[in-house]
């Protein structure tokens, strides 16, 4: 008897509760928040543009530097695959930010910082860039690696006029006004990487690439440019992500004879392909590969001896020669530990906490739309060089440099262009890239 | 004609790293009946172990005797990888024979701690391993074609490996414990076999044997937190289609899935190679339910 | 039983608690938790799915991921649609498709879209269940052929990237119905929706598992052949509960891909799959109301651990999932015993007193 008793008493207890917090709660809370744009919407696109009238978003001027600091967000992936790369970027970022934090800050205010971690889930960058400018009503966010990551985040950025600084170089086609692009455009890496090898190595290309968007559209570029250029395609493979198989792919590539092979693997691919090339006897001398996301840190995951020789293509190496580098790698190392090492998107990564620094005490306020109008043509000097944000479409200006791996890991520069490129995401200085976008 | 020969090479290459990535598993899942998803993380111990003994060789002894790492590593992965799996066994396992279901969820929470483990001690960028000098050569046989020695060298291990088993299995008394323990557990502990004894020891020699195939992926793949994730499928694939319990299954499982994967990839691509596989395998399944050597069994329900 | 007492069932009452709490969230919880857990809603209406399959038929399905994903896919193209309006998708564009492939046009009309929710999942669960039902693969079989239709449905959508936007998956929606989906307002309904569905799909499987087939069921998971041996033909029932928890799957990905604006190959991939099952086994399973509660208190768990603790949840994650399974084979909800096994241990402290 007594069991159907306690049953009862719960239930009834577990509906009072809920009631009670009903009651209480009525005055706030989404539902409110959604009667209240509600009542102010007469159209869909009118609740999109004019979002700042729910409540969510209602403290947007002030976003992020309510009392003495200036609130930031880091979202990187800082477990699952994608943390291999990650977890160097965010370490980079969190460096900017102490070393602002020592010289007095941005608008005399410290910058904290609050981290979440991606979990290399797409869904998760999403939910987790929601909480970071909904929640914590950030001023401002440094993150993601892939782009599929970037492409989960950008509508929510796009819709809380939230501001992502993305450090990684990625395959363009892309410019959206909440982004600001760090890393290079294809015209700053992929494009220059390939004309140069045709002009030193030969025309016959092979294509290798891990199976998501960044390979797919590079090649396509690269395909684009070949047919342009009169270069040879001998051969084109995808694998799927964490793939550790290569010996048939390398048995392909030898039946080919390419002049070289333009490699866009990512990740953990990469130390299989590179050992297992080194396995069926090919060195460099035999078949020259170009990477463009194998940087310092990779090497050193992969070996420095199954790399010697190899071309990588990017816009900094930890070897570049500028006073700014020498103090950036020291204090990588000073804050990390000696056996770190520096790597493209590590520096972009710093680079873009000091840009957007920078940007904020031009437009002195934190304000999404201010910083992201007094951020365009904003310098800053670099490890890498100086460079300058484009207003067109909020990339950056950026010396291309192809440099090879020597046999202590370290990548030394062997070309570079004279001057910082322009950043040209779609192409669109280039006859032959007009089918690629679909803006015409 | 030389890329044929190079192709069933690759074959037969991939099929020995399958081979000896799941021969753990068929002792662990095939005999024991503990699906254990941890299995890639006990790889992965394997991998990190031999990665601290070549930089162990590197700081404190000359780099004449560098080479000979790779057997100090290979016994060290094993052990530690037995290790890990004895403890793991004494304190979870052995709470969880008879609820194969539950050891799948454990063993995932396990995996799981394991990986952020790793990332913990090591961070979580990969980590290289150096092969020695004289692995990296190769056999060759003609002037475009040549094999390398590292691939001959897993195969090797490979079929060491599974010689030990199957002698510990099958010829040894040891073994018979084993599976009169695995066949019928409480009347092997009436005719007086410590089944506790015989339950830790077995796991732990699974998973020392997925620390070992750790070690060799070493000089062919990446070493890094989730190494075991690339090969948690496939090895449960093998052991499947061969039949649990049955290490020649296995041994088939290995040579139907590696030949077959690489040949599918070779005319088509690593994609659809995959898919192809795949789509063998659920017809294959048709015919065998329970895998190709499907160990015979009177039971009704099992 | 003698009596006609009201004497309502513990798991009941339990799920008539968390409709109430989730009835009332959107009234005291900001817009961003209301969302999440509108996100949890989904998941727990395939944990109730899973709950039919497993829990009660016995078939541990390590792919559920793959339902899940093809509901919200199917759900997801008629939402790109929408947002692309006359032009093409944007992933179709720098894949180099210059027009729409045939199998997208249909899913321009809601309707058919909302079809395709259940009807994919429902078909391809039917042909996978006939295929290995039909053929006794069962037990841990079929688990692991099922995880890898995980594997293999996630490099497939991965490898087609001009059909299906390929790792980065469909996103960048902005309306549904003519509603913009990132007004409050219309978040606040979706939140509904999934409310109502999961209600709904509560009450049918309830219905089922205390009517004669939900005997059967449990009577498949507890001695199959003596099933059999009766004259049932279990393949049919298996394929059945085997569709329907597919088609459940579909629902509740079509309502997550609304609300949550994404969906990629990882959510098809083994990850999500095999958390699914947690979330069933840690609520409890074969209670329904168990892995409703299980799915939300893990996912609640995760989002708070991975917020305070990023670096480290994973740990959090992986020892609670251990000491539960350990510790409390039958899940959160066997804790309703520990008053009936206390009361019991004291009677017998107090007889052997007596005694």
């Amino acid at each position: 008897m007594r069991r159907e008793k306690w049953y009862h008493r719960l239930a009834v207890l577990g509906m009072a509760g809920a009631l009670a917090a009903c009651l209480a709660g009525c005055s706030g809370g989404a539902m409110s928040e959604a009667a209240g744009s509600g009542n102010s919407q007469t159209s869909a696109q009118e609740a999109q543009s004019g979002g700042d009238e729910g409540g969510a978003s209602a403290e947007g001027q002030a976003a992020g530097a309510e009392g003495d600091t200036i609130k930031v967000g880091i979202l990187h992936s800082l477990s699952g695959t994608m943390a291999i790369s990650e977890t160097s970027v965010r370490d980079a970022e969190i460096l900017a930010i102490e070393e602002i934090n020592a010289a007095g800050g941005v608008l005399g205010k410290q910058i904290e910082y609050i981290v979440e971690d991606g979990a290399s889930d797409n869904a998760t960058f999403t939910e987790k860039a929601t909480k970071l400018l909904e929640n914590d009503k950030v001023a401002t966010v440094f993150g993601c690696w892939t782009s599929a990551s970037r492409k989960a985040v950008v509508p929510v950025f796009e819709n809380d006029n939230g501001l992502l600084w993305y450090p990684v170089q990625y395959e363009g086609m892309e410019s959206s006004p909440n982004v600001m692009y760090i890393g290079a455009a294809p015209n700053q890496q992929i494009v220059p990487a390939v004309d140069y090898l045709a002009e030193n190595y030969g025309t016959k290309i092979f294509l290798v690439g891990s199976d998501y968007v960044f390979p797919r559209t590079a090649n396509s570029i690269i395909k684009a440019q070949a047919e342009a250029k009169g270069y040879e395609i001998v051969g084109e493979e995808y694998t799927p992500m964490g793939h550790t198989d290569y010996t048939t792919i390398i048995n392909k590539i030898q039946a080919a004879q390419p002049d070289f092979v333009f490699n866009t693997l990512n990740g953990d691919s990469n130390v299989a392909f590179f050992k297992q090339l080194k396995d069926a006897g090919l060195s460099a001398e035999d078949v020259m590969t170009c990477s463009v996301s194998i940087a310092e840190e990779e090497v050193s995951g992969i070996g420095a001896s199954y790399l010697d020789g190899h071309l990588v293509s990017w816009n900094y190496y930890q070897t570049t020669d500028t006073p700014e580098n020498e103090k950036f790698v020291a204090a990588y190392k000073a804050r990390y530990g000696e056996d770190r090492v520096t790597d493209d998107p590590i520096e972009a990564g710093y680079d873009a906490v000091y840009l957007w620094a920078a940007a904020v005490e031009k437009a002195g306020s934190t304000d999404v739309d201010a910083v992201r109008e007094a951020a365009a043509g904003i310098s800053f000097d670099a490890p890498e060089g100086t460079i300058t944000i484009d207003g067109d479409n909020q990339h950056i200006y950026k010396t291309v440099r192809i440099g090879q791996v020597n046999s202590q890991g370290l990548i030394d520069e062997v070309w570079a262009t004279d001057e910082p490129v322009k950043p040209d995401p779609y192409l669109s200085g280039y006859d032959w890239a007009a089918g690629l976008s679909g803006q015409s | 004609m030389e890329t044929f020969l190079m192709q069933i090479f690759n074959g037969i290459s991939v099929s020995s790293i399958f081979l000896l990535a799941s021969l753990g598993l068929a002792v662990t899942f095939g005999l024991m009946g503990v699906i254990n998803m941890a299995h890639g993380e006990f790889i992965m111990i394997g991998a990190y172990t031999a990665y601290v003994v070549q930089n162990l060789f590197r700081t404190y002894l000359p780099a004449a005797v560098f080479d000979v790492y790779v057997f100090v590593a290979i016994a060290a992965s094993f052990l530690a990888a037995a290790l890990f799996g004895a403890v793991l066994e004494r304190l979870v396992i052995c709470r969880l024979y008879g609820r194969t279901e539950d050891s799948l969820l454990v063993t995932w929470g396990v995996s799981l701690t394991l990986q952020q483990l790793a990332r913990s001690i090591f961070g979580a960028p990969n980590v290289g391993v150096d092969a020695p000098s004289f692995m990296e050569k190769s056999l060759r046989v003609s002037s475009t074609l040549a094999f390398p020695l590292k691939r001959i060298f897993i195969l090797a291990i490979a079929l060491i490996c599974l010689g030990s088993v199957y002698a510990l299995m099958y010829k040894s008394r040891q073994g018979r414990n084993i599976r009169a323990v695995m066949q019928n557990r409480n009347m092997a502990a009436c005719l007086g076999v410590n089944t506790k004894r015989i339950d830790c020891a077995t796991f732990a020699a699974g998973c020392g044997l997925a620390g070992l195939a750790g070690c060799a992926l070493t000089w062919i793949g990446p070493i890094g937190p989730t190494l075991g994730t690339n090969y948690i499928v496939d090895t449960f694939m093998t052991v499947v289609v061969g039949g649990a319990g049955s290490i020649l299954g296995t041994v088939f499982g290995s040579a139907f899935i590696g030949v077959g994967g690489t040949t599918f990839e070779f005319f088509t691509n690593a994609s659809v190679g995959k898919v192809l596989i795949f789509a063998c395998i659920i017809l294959l399944l048709q015919f065998k339910p329970k895998g190709i050597f499907a160990v015979r069994n009177r039971a009704l329900e099992d | 039983m003698a009596g006609k007492r009201f004497r309502p069932d513990m798991t009941v009452v339990l799920a008539v608690c968390i409709f109430l709490f989730l009835a009332v969230c959107p009234f005291f919880l900001s817009m961003f938790r209301v969302s999440l857990i509108g996100k949890y809603m989904c998941y727990a209406i395939v944990a109730l799915g899973l709950d039919m399959i497993w829990g009660y038929t016995g078939i541990l399905s390590l792919g559920h991921g793959v339902y899940f994903g093809l509901g919200a896919y199917c759900m997801a193209m008629y939402l790109k649609l929408e947002a692309s309006g006359e032009s093409l998708p944007d992933f179709m564009i720098w894949s180099g498709q210059n027009s729409l492939p045939a199998f997208w046009k249909p899913f321009a009309n809601p309707v058919f879209a909302m079809a395709m929710v259940v009807v994919v999942p429902v078909l391809l669960a039917v042909i996978i269940g006939y295929l290995t039902f039909l053929n006794r693969i069962r037990g841990v079989y079929f688990s692991i052929l099922s995880q890898a239709l995980a594997m293999i449905l996630s490099v497939l959508l991965i490898g087609s990237q001009e059909y299906t936007g390929g790792s980065n998956g469909l996103t960048n929606f902005t309306t549904m119905f003519g509603q913009s989906l990132s007004s409050p307002a219309m978040k606040i309904r979706l939140y509904y929706a999934a409310f109502i569905a999961l209600v709904v799909i509560f009450i049918i499987c309830r219905f089922l598992v205390t009517r004669r087939i939900g005997k059967i069921f449990i009577a498949i998971r507890d001695g199959e052949n003596r099933v059999r041996f009766t004259g049932y033909n279990t393949a049919v029932y298996k394929v059945f509960v085997y569709g329907l928890s597919a088609a459940i799957a579909g629902i509740a990905g079509a309502l997550y891909v609304s609300q949550v604006g994404i969906i990629t190959p990882a959510d098809v991939n083994i990850t999500p799959s095999v958390e699914m099952i947690i979330w069933v086994a840690i609520g409890g399973k074969g209670t329904l109301a168990g892995p409703m509660l299980g799915a939300i208190l893990v996912n609640a768990l995760k989002t708070a651990a991975s917020e305070q603790f990023p670096e480290l949840w994973s740990y959090f994650l992986g020892i609670v999932f251990i000491l539960v399974i350990l510790f409390m084979p039958g899940g959160f909800v066997s804790l309703r015993s520990i008053p009936g096994k206390l009361r019991r241990k004291f009677a017998k402290t107090a007889k052997e007193e007596y005694a």
